[in-house]
């Protein structure tokens, strides 16, 4: 029972990190029509982006600001910068080919991907580099109810997750911004023709996705403590799974689903072997694809967004 | 020009017309008057004089990769330029028809230590192509559920699920991370193949057969009916053509011939690992494929040799320095007009160049005190012209981060402007490369694929041989 409750408390917080993803391909999804395959690697800017705030200020072991205020300052700056390069890419590389056949921007997302995940590579170099979260906070200081140990990273990526899904639940269902992003997602030239700039909607479309990347890539740094190059392409294809369970395009659908494949996968590496996770993550995708293409939520309802 | 339809025909006449005055028009003229199969002999002809000119085992070596894989960017070009289905799974079949042959030509289905399968590769060829070809079929079937990125998503995973089986289940057939290896040559009637240059005019003799079998196809009704299921599958099923056999028919085909290329893969490397068959190699394949030009036979083959060469000239300090600033200059000749223009453009980036390096040697001396990375006489003439710290790491990193800006900015610039800043940008380009990229020549090639796919789709989206598409309204 002990272990059960404990692989569910793990099993939320990675698939609080799926969720976060998946929000950003599924916006983008619905929106543009686009998979943007650089998302994972978005992410992965984001975790480089808390590493390097966290050693601005004078690393983990000696701090020279109070540890909230560097969380802050790690989280703000990720989302800025990560939000920052979804619009230049969207604007430098995706959107000179809106018109295009639907393979170009696809194989551009390939290469965008492939671009950034080598650029790091060079000007960081291949090593594994380490958030060493528990010198700076301590796993002891969390919730200990019984044997159960919630240590504060998971309480925090769980309550900000939360928070962030909730805000842009509201974001997306009650403000004018929500509002031009469900009409452009539902038809891109009606919109345009009711006065919507539809270029401006996208462009906050991939701000707002990459910034919660950008979150979640430093929400991963400190919860799994390590961040190299490639984290993304393997986050990224697991939020994918998780964004089209599903239903690509549908907010609520992604947040499930990062859960459920958050917790397949806790679930996997506790009770049968931690070597076949991702095989077994990919079969339910191959199975759900099969048994319901368009996902859990993927029913063309108005959710869309 | 096989058989247009007459809207198309109509449309191309103004492009004709143009295309008439001055020597490029006749050229143009006189290629499309030339059949394809005096181009198909002329290129295997140049192949076969090659094949005798290169004396160099690793010449020959990189002349079989690149047939191999511009066998690779055929074979997908089945689905993704004709059938247009986004295959990221492709790499499986590659691997796929790899381990096959692999399994059959090594110790690895010996049980004990002892025995093995060894067949000759005249029966493990066709028994693994046949079961790709069966395995095509089954991802075809699942494919018919998924329209699109559905489908892009779901083959991504099979590739990632093919690297994770042979990592991880049954080590002891296949091998696990250490592979499989010792696999004999390709055997077959007492004859084996044990030299690069024999097994070079194996691979070269497929591919032009391939070449054949695959044009006789992009022209039959089954190519035509490819393509408008590309181009629309509703209206193409409106027109009696069966959508969902062209599609299982295409992952098929490409899986065969993906497996194909795998097979003899195997047979020149004598091994195969798990780290080959990965989602990078993946998108040098599409590179290939994208650069030649979605679509086109020739385009494929031409991109397999131009991406395999030039990976392999980066990974030399002399020939990458030819590749860069042979780019440079190259774009530069296409890009810039008037002639005057270009005279003075390379006139001033030189004198840029010169009078920057004296403002900051004047400044500081170990600012100036490293050596370019190339070597050879371009080393030897950038040498007093760019700006290569003592430390460069760091300064390279900056440039690149600089560089990536001001090409971003020089997109968005016109004029005037555009050709002012140019010359900065080559400058910084120059320091960025010989200070940093030309040290790291694995991570360069990596970053230069990736810019490849992107700039192919934003400037060229047909590629360097494939043909414009028409636009009918």
């Amino acid at each position: 029972m002990q272990v059960f409750v404990q692989t569910l408390v793990n099993g939320v917080t990675t698939g609080m990190l799926y969720a976060l993803i998946a929000l950003g391909y599924t916006m983008v999804y619905g929106v543009l029509k686009l998979l943007n395959f650089a998302h994972g690697d978005v992410y992965m800017i984001g975790a480089y982006i808390g590493y390097f705030v966290l050693h601005w200020f004078g690393g983990p072991t000696a701090l020279s600001a109070p540890v909230p205020l560097v969380l802050l300052v790690m989280f703000a700056l990720a989302a800025g910068g990560c939000g920052a390069l979804g619009v230049a890419m969207e604007r430098f590389a995706y959107r000179p080919l809106r018109d295009a056949p639907r393979i170009a921007p696809l194989i551009t997302a390939l290469g965008i991907s492939f671009l950034l995940e080598n650029t790091v590579l060079l000007l960081f170099g291949g090593f594994t580099r380490s958030y060493q979260t528990p010198s700076f906070l301590p796993f002891s200081s969390g919730l200990h109810i019984g044997a159960l140990r919630i240590d504060i990273v998971q309480g925090m990526i769980i309550v900000l997750g939360v928070l962030m899904m909730l805000g842009l639940r509201w974001l997306v269902n009650h403000t004018v911004l929500g509002k031009s992003m469900r009409a452009v997602a539902s038809d891109r030239e009606a919109a345009e023709m009711l006065g919507i700039d539809v270029n401006r909607t996208i462009a906050l479309t991939f701000f707002i996705g990459s910034a919660m990347a950008g979150v979640a890539g430093v929400m991963s740094g400190l919860a799994f403590n390590q961040i190299s190059n490639t984290i993304g392409f393997l986050a990224g294809l697991k939020a994918f799974t998780a964004a089209v369970v599903g239903g690509i395009g549908s907010l609520p659908g992604a947040m499930i689903g990062g859960l459920f494949i958050g917790l397949c996968e806790s679930f996997t590496s506790s009770y049968i072997s931690s070597q076949y996770t991702d095989l077994i993550v990919f079969g339910i995708l191959i199975v759900t694809m099969l048994v319901r293409p368009t996902g859990i939520f993927g029913a063309p309802t108005l959710q869309k967004v | 020009m096989a058989r247009l339809g007459v809207d198309e025909w109509v449309a191309r006449s103004g492009e004709r017309r143009e295309r008439q005055s001055g020597w490029r028009g006749r050229i143009d003229q006189a290629r499309a008057r030339v059949g394809w199969w005096p181009r198909l002999a002329l290129v295997v002809g140049l192949g076969l004089v090659f094949g005798q000119i290169a004396a160099n085992v690793n010449v020959q070596t990189v002349a079989i990769n690149s047939l191999i894989y511009a066998l690779l960017a055929m074979g997908l070009n089945i689905a993704v330029g004709w059938a247009g289905l986004l295959d990221l799974g492709y790499i499986a079949f590659f691997g796929f028809g790899a381990y096959g042959y692999a399994l059959f030509s090594s110790n690895a289905l010996g049980s004990g230590g002892a025995g093995g399968a060894h067949l000759p590769a005249i029966e493990s060829i066709p028994i693994v192509l046949v079961a790709a070809g069966a395995v095509g079929v089954v991802i075809g079937l699942i494919a018919l559920r998924l329209s699109g990125d559905y489908l892009a998503i779901v083959t991504l995973f099979v590739g990632q699920a093919f690297v994770e089986v042979v990592n991880n289940i049954d080590p002891g057939t296949l091998g696990g991370v250490n592979g499989l290896y010792g696999l004999d040559p390709v055997h077959s009637f007492g004859v084996s193949i044990t030299t690069p240059k024999g097994l070079y005019y194996l691979v070269l003799a497929i591919v032009a057969i391939l070449a054949v079998v695959l044009h006789l196809l992009d022209t039959s009704r089954t190519g035509r009916a490819w393509r408008a299921l590309q181009d629309d599958p509703l209206a193409a099923s409106a027109m009696t053509i069966p959508v969902n056999k062209l599609k299982v028919m295409a992952f098929s085909f490409s899986a065969t011939v993906g497996a194909l290329a795998g097979t003899l893969f195997a047979a020149e490397q004598n091994n195969v690992f798990p780290t080959n068959f990965t989602a990078n190699i993946l998108i040098l394949i599409y590179a290939c494929l994208v650069l030649g030009g979605v679509g086109s036979i020739a385009g494929a083959i031409l991109g397999g040799i131009v991406v395999t060469v030039g990976e392999q000239m980066l990974s030399s300090p002399t020939d990458a320095g030819y590749l860069f600033y042979g780019l440079i200059l190259l774009t530069l000749l296409v890009r810039v007009r008037p002639w005057r223009y270009l005279g003075l453009l390379i006139a001033g980036t030189i004198v840029f160049g010169l009078a920057v390096r004296a403002i900051v040697s004047a400044v500081s001396a170990s600012a100036v005190a490293g050596a370019p990375g190339s070597s050879g006489w371009i080393g030897s003439l950038v040498s007093h012209w760019v700006i290569v710290p003592a430390h460069p790491a760091t300064y390279g990193n900056i440039l690149f981060v600089t560089l990536i800006c001001a090409l971003i900015a020089i997109i968005r610039l016109q004029g005037t402007r555009r050709l002012l800043a140019v010359v900065p940008t080559i400058f910084a380009a120059a320091c960025c490369w010989e200070s940093r990229l030309i040290v790291n020549p694995a991570i360069t090639t990596q970053i230069m694929i990736g810019a490849i796919l992107i700039l192919t789709m934003a400037a060229r989206p047909q590629g360097l041989l494939g043909a414009h598409r028409v636009e009918l309204l």
